[in-house]
């Protein structure tokens, strides 16, 4: 009876949670123009959306174009800069350690709309054009953070000897970043940058406050002005029910995957 | 060279970009437009009934969709952590799932939905959207908080006497705040600062806070909307101090 | 192997802000010798290792390799090897390569790579575990595989920081027998740290006892088990009566109420001094006129080899005594001690003499707290002041906030009647105390001085 409820209630939520994406996903194989009109089905949405013949504005594809680069080149300079700064953080100590991890957790506490505002003065204050620059820069600022608090618990996990026993063993520092430190925070890296990647990809107020004023469009900033036309473009029907079905394949690999490993721990 | 030296980069990234900006708010929220320092942004907030109306709406809606959010997110998370009632790590993941999904987007759909259904946009979907949006932020930490908790807590609880329903009370709810206080600092600051998604979700009816500063910077009030912003940096920095800070927030997420 | 010097550590000091893990160590290591750095946790023993490989830079003092200054000399140019505390193997690597990290690094032949990583893993006993992920080995092989991957580059040193402790007992006397072997075939030099006083008697050719940031003994083990130079090390090698005495004339000294003989001279007459007697050195007898006194036996436990007893003197001092046979609780019994096994020692300090100021007539800071004393004319506040305060009037308090100072029983020794503490001032002062009562190392206690037994002379009075 108990589990009845329980599963019950789960799948009201579930069902909740998911009927707008479901209503997308369902009329993403209709040719409507207008969401919620059902004109039998088919696939042409898709054609659309892959050959680029829109019957909305054409440069959805840019934006989505724009989204990966900017996420991808983000991630990466954060996950660069924050493996660095975290062995560098995990070395400090005290009010110097305190004060740095303090400023490093502002980001992810602001809310976009303040980290936004800030941006745009401070590349109004410097005079620094808005453009890919400076959304790029944007997103590193909110994406490294999560980067050094995904790096730093594999540091504190490590065995502080490791990296002198390779010194030890005659490797210079950079050897023993290379062949000892980088393999070990190797999982952490990878998800600090997954999180930045995904972060950006997100992203919709830091780069609205950013871009300046040459065009540059996102798939999030698209979809705000296409909103505000009124009418959406019905290319995005299949856009979204693409990336809705990529995320859940992804976690439910790197899921299926991380309790299979557990799995394999506890039998040895 | 120390390994300690490493964070110099990064720190001086963050001087720049993140502590430089926020200075920068403050900086401008208190001058006029020919640079001159001055608290007339700030008094004027006080006097602009639009905007303290605003003001006032943002944080009820806030504060509503918080509550919602746990009494709809402890449950699921309590039934998700516990082994008897669920067994699939699938479940969790179609629940955490759409925290990776752009907001936007699903703001989007939410709104386009309630259009087919017929339903009047207004406070009533503006909240169910905002609940849709960030319930999983609830879940999600205190989930992270049950599943991880010791089980030799509860089996003490009963050893010494406690009925499930107290060692529910007494030990796990207790035990879980660290998981209840990430999620409301995940739903709360979202919701009091966000803008667009308001606008989808009302059809333009009601404008939230984060919608009046963005509004002031596009129309270039500068200094009156670095004052807004200020303001709500006042309210964020008091909402994490009784939080507490956000980190534990933003390690459960990893 | 006698004579030259391979290490020299020349007045090293290092401190971590303002904590002083060493002060002024001088220490040198022999060509060939198996030194280990004995002490408690903290005592500067790991810290004086990681400055011989070159993890840490001293503050001052200068250490030698071979008579050259290493100072300069980063840790990977070092000649020397370390097998880490828990071991530091590569989790990524497999056996092999984790052997094989440092010659690969140094660019040596591939096939020569190969023949040294499996004579060194044949020496260890690992055959056949090249490919093996180290995770997956246990605590022992892990062990062998630390020493392999540092002995594989033929170092002229080894360093040793603990490398037993996570190992179980059986373990680890296998692996000291090993260890032993090991040293006398290769012939290099092992420097090794512990905190075991066994395993540092059973490997070493020479110790060195440390405490709080300095050295206590340097010697053979059987030099630092017979003739303690002190209390602590008494107290920390082996197992010892360590009792209050006053040396009477010379070979003549007096403890639990009667007089030996002993074969100590040169402390003068009727001077307060530290005795240890081994519990194995005090002897049962039948007849009356070899006995030096009687007591009566109070518990009496079987130790696998021998019986330790505690034993009541007829002056109301607690002995221990390991005999091999037994002798029934509540019996009284006769006992001597041989003149060779009374050490006799110089007490270090015979009570408390602190530093501090006047605040008023009648109040006086020292260690950080303010006490009141009684009326001292002719003094005014802010003059400089020297209280000298008797071990045994330092009241301990369970509370600390109960306290005028607040701090923690850091070191205890049991002085056949009365419990000797060294208490930890919050300031890091320290301030010892006779009580009867039972104390704990690390409780946190309340410190609070009567004003009677303060006694108060001006700093600059000869």
């Amino acid at each position: 009876m108990k589990k009845f409820l329980a599963q019950t209630y789960i799948w009201i939520l579930m069902v909740l949670l998911y009927a707008p994406l479901a209503f997308i996903a369902v009329f993403s194989f209709t040719e409507s123009k207008v969401l919620g009109n059902w004109t039998g089905f088919s696939t042409k949405l898709y054609e659309n959306l892959f050959t680029g013949r829109m019957q909305g504005s054409a440069s959805l594809i840019s934006a989505v174009e724009n989204t990966l680069l900017i996420a991808l080149v983000s991630a990466f300079v954060s996950m660069v800069l924050g493996t660095v700064a975290a062995i560098g953080i995990h070395n400090l100590s005290g009010r110097k350690k305190r004060a740095l991890t303090f400023v490093n957790n502002i980001p992810m506490i602001n809310p976009d709309v303040i980290t936004g505002v800030s941006l745009f003065l401070l590349f109004i204050f410097l005079h620094f054009s808005q453009g890919y620059l400076s959304v790029i820069l944007s997103h590193i600022s909110f994406g490294t953070p999560y980067v050094v608090l995904s790096v730093l618990p594999k540091l504190r996990q490590m065995n502080p000897n490791i990296y002198e026993a390779a010194l030890d063993l005659g490797a210079t520092p950079g050897q023993a970043l290379r062949k000892v430190l980088v393999p070990q925070l190797r999982p952490g890296m990878v998800s600090g940058f997954i999180l930045a990647f995904t972060m950006s990809l997100d992203d919709f107020a830091v780069t609205f406050f950013t871009r300046g004023t040459i065009g540059l469009e996102t798939l999030s900033t698209y979809i705000y002005a296409d909103a505000r036309k009124g009418g959406l473009t019905p290319e995005l029907r299949p856009l979204m029910t693409l990336i809705f079905l990529i995320i859940l394949v992804l976690l439910l690999v790197i899921n299926i995957r991380q309790a299979r490993m557990q799995k394999e721990k506890e039998n040895l | 060279m120390k390994r300690s030296h490493w964070s110099i980069p990064y720190a001086v990234f963050l001087a720049i970009f993140v502590v430089l900006p926020l200075l920068l708010v403050l900086v401008y929220a208190v001058q006029d437009g020919q640079g001159h320092f001055t608290l007339a942004n700030i008094t004027r907030f006080f006097s602009d009934s639009d905007a303290l109306g605003t003001f006032a709406v943002s944080l009820e809606i806030a504060i509503e969709n918080t509550l919602i959010c746990i009494l709809l997110g402890y449950p699921a998370a309590w039934i998700l952590a516990n082994k008897e009632l669920n067994r699939s790590a699938v479940t969790i993941v179609l629940f955490i799932l759409p925290m990776w999904i752009n907001a936007l987007m699903r703001t989007l759909a939410t709104a386009e939905l309630f259009n087919m259904l017929g339903f009047q946009l207004g406070k009533g979907t503006l909240l169910f959207g905002m609940v849709y949006d960030y319930l999983p932020f609830m879940i999600y930490p205190i989930y992270n908080v049950l599943a991880k908790m010791d089980k030799s807590y509860a089996e003490a609880a009963q050893d010494l006497g406690a009925t499930p329903w107290k060692v529910f009370w007494k030990v796990t709810v207790p035990l879980s705040m660290p998981g209840v206080s990430s999620g409301i600092l995940m739903v709360f600051m979202p919701t009091v600062s966000t803008f667009a998604i308001s606008e989808f979700l009302t059809n333009n009816k009601i404008k939230l806070f984060g919608t009046i500063i963005q509004e002031n910077i596009n129309s270039s009030m500068w200094n009156y909307g670095a004052a807004l912003a200020l303001i709500m940096l006042v309210i964020i920095g008091i909402s994490t101090m009784i939080t507490g800070d956000g980190k534990e927030a933003e390690e459960a997420l990893i | 192997m006698a004579g030259e010097h391979i290490i020299d550590l020349n007045h090293v000091s290092k401190s971590f802000g303002d904590k002083k893990i060493l002060d002024d160590i001088n220490l040198y290591v022999r060509k060939g010798e198996f030194v280990t750095l004995l002490g408690p946790s903290g005592c500067g023993k790991t810290t004086t290792l990681r400055l011989i490989a070159g993890f840490l830079a001293p503050d001052e003092g200068e250490i030698l390799l071979d008579g050259r200054d290493i100072s300069g000399i980063p840790p990977h140019k070092r000649p020397f090897n370390t097998v880490f505390q828990r071991y530091a193997l590569f989790p990524h690597l497999d056996v092999y390569d984790n052997i094989a990290f440092g010659l690969k690094l140094q660019k040596v032949p591939s096939d020569e790579i190969d023949k040294r990583v499996r004579k060194v893993l044949k020496m260890v006993s690992m055959t056949d575990y090249e490919e093996r992920d180290v995770n997956s080995l246990s605590g022992g092989q892990q062990q062998r595989v630390a020493i392999a991957r540092a002995l594989v580059n033929q170092p002229k040193i080894l360093l040793l920081d603990e490398p037993l402790a996570a190992l179980d007992l059986k373990m680890r006397k296998d692996m000291q027998i090993e260890l032993k072997e090991m040293h006398r075939e290769l012939g290099i030099t092992f420097i090794y740290v512990t905190h075991d006083q066994e395993e540092a008697l059973t490997l070493s050719d020479t110790i060195v006892v440390m405490n709080e940031g300095k050295i206590q003994q340097i010697g053979t083990p059987t030099d630092i088990y017979n003739e303690p130079v002190n209390s602590f090390v008494a107290d920390f090698i082996g197992e010892s009566n360590i009792l209050n005495g006053t040396m009477i004339r010379d070979r003549r000294v007096s403890f639990i109420g009667h007089e030996f003989e002993c074969v100590d001279e040169g402390f003068g007459e009727n001077v307060p001094v530290d005795v240890v007697v081994r519990p194995e050195d005090i002897y049962f007898t039948k007849k009356p006129e070899r006995a030096q006194f009687t007591a009566t036996v109070n518990s009496c436990t079987f130790k696998g080899v021998h019986y330790e007893m505690y034993v009541d003197t007829d002056t109301g001092n607690e002995l221990m005594i390991q005999d091999y046979d037994a002798y029934p609780v509540g019996s009284t019994v006769m006992l001597y001690i041989d003149p060779d096994d009374i050490q006799v020692m110089v007490k270090e300090r015979t009570c408390n003499t602190i530093e501090g100021k006047m605040v008023d007539e009648t109040h006086v800071e020292l260690l950080g707290g303010e006490f009141e004393c009684l009326p001292q004319p002719g003094l005014t506040g802010g003059e400089e002041i020297v209280a000298e305060i008797a071990f045994d009037k330092v009241d301990l308090l369970d509370h600390q906030e109960d306290g005028v100072l607040a701090g923690e029983v850091h070191f205890l020794l049991y002085k056949g009647d009365h419990y000797h503490l060294t208490i930890l001032t919050e300031d890091g002062d320290h301030l010892w105390v006779d009580t009867d009562d039972i104390w704990d190392k690390g409780d946190l206690v309340g410190i609070d001085l009567a004003k009677e037994d303060i006694k108060i002379r001006r700093k600059h009075e000869a």
